[in-house]
């Protein structure tokens, strides 16, 4: 009954998949009705810092933050990492950048892929701008990813 | 207009207004390559053939199945292939009447602990071929053969009532 391969072990795939639905509470509930609508809001805190993506509560004092304005779509890479062979999960299917991205108008870097084309293209304060997906959908995804802005 | 005034403070204007996000979807997902491993193996190729194959613990003579490489209770490897009759005894079972994400089977439908005869290890099978609420602890039921076998559990469809009589609880007291 035993055949040759009979001393193999067995493999075979796995996917363990789950979508979790979140409550995104009043502050992230405006950013991502703002992404949808093309604009990128953040969180004013007391002592007058802006943090984009927003935050319910400052994080250097534990209070909660006291409005949201709008900051820009264009901002500065503050750092960044290069992705040659981008995860199925990845926002993009091509090779792209990581960075982390002050908004103007922001006090904090946001992280969001940067498609440079290359790593070359990327440098720590190089300037990029949202590019903004034609179907948005009220997520972090609305935002495509971010384009370099050519000094002119 | 402006946005609904949040916790945050005071909102800022938009016209038209923006309706805040109330929530998001957010999907994870993990991709495995499972190793079966050297026992396992070589049950789902017994499967693939029609049989079940265990595995003998040399010192306390129990039979694992699904089967093991060690006796976890004796702490020594297991040496001896048993092949395991393809039906048994109703240990203890679970009606699920509740949908979920991913259900394919009608509902009530009826899992349970089975106890195959020459077996010292209760495996979860799915119950077909009885109403839900008749399934009880005792009962004998037998293996519906796939139409196709592979090297897989769904060899087995289900188990279905056998039409024997239940077991005596004492021959399946210790297993439960």
């Amino acid at each position: 009954m035993a055949t040759p391969d009979d001393s193999e072990v067995l493999k075979a795939p796995y996917a363990l998949q789950y979508t979790y639905t979140r409550s995104t509470g009043p502050v992230l509930g405006h950013f991502f009705a703002g992404l949808m609508a093309g604009r990128v809001l953040g969180a004013r805190t007391a002592t007058g810092r802006v943090l984009v993506p927003p935050a319910e509560y400052d994080p250097d004092t534990g209070e909660a933050v006291e409005a949201l304005i709008e900051v820009g779509t264009a901002g500065t890479v503050t750092t960044w990492t290069w992705v040659d062979a981008p995860a199925e999960s990845a926002p993009l299917s091509r090779a792209f950048g990581w960075a982390l991205i002050r908004l103007d108008g922001a006090d904090t870097a946001m992280l969001h892929a940067v498609d440079a084309g290359s790593p070359e293209r990327m440098a720590t304060g190089m300037r990029v701008r949202a590019r903004f997906a034609a179907e948005p959908r009220g997520a972090i995804t609305d935002i495509v990813c971010f384009d370099p802005v050519e000094a002119s | 207009m402006s946005i609904p005034p949040t916790p945050a403070g005071p909102a800022l204007e938009f016209d038209p207004p923006l309706s805040p996000v109330m929530r998001i979807d957010c999907p994870v997902r993990l991709d495995y390559t499972i190793a079966a491993g050297r026992e396992q193996s070589r049950f789902l190729r017994a499967m693939s053939r029609g049989h079940l194959l265990g595995r003998r613990c040399p010192e306390c003579r129990k039979v694992y199945l699904p089967p093991r490489g060690t006796c976890p209770r004796c702490g020594v490897m297991t040496a001896e292939d048993v092949e395991v009759q393809p039906r048994g005894t109703i240990t203890t079972w679970c009606v699920t009447n509740v949908p979920y994400e991913g259900q394919v089977l009608e509902l009530p439908y009826v899992t349970a602990s089975v106890l195959l005869d020459g077996a010292d290890l209760p495996f979860y099978f799915l119950i077909q071929g009885l109403p839900a609420d008749q399934i009880r602890m005792g009962m004998r039921v037998e293996a519906e053969w796939a139409d196709t076998l592979g090297p897989t559990l769904d060899s087995i469809r289900c188990f279905r009532p056998s039409g024997e009589p239940d077991a005596d609880p004492a021959s399946y007291a210790e297993h439960v």
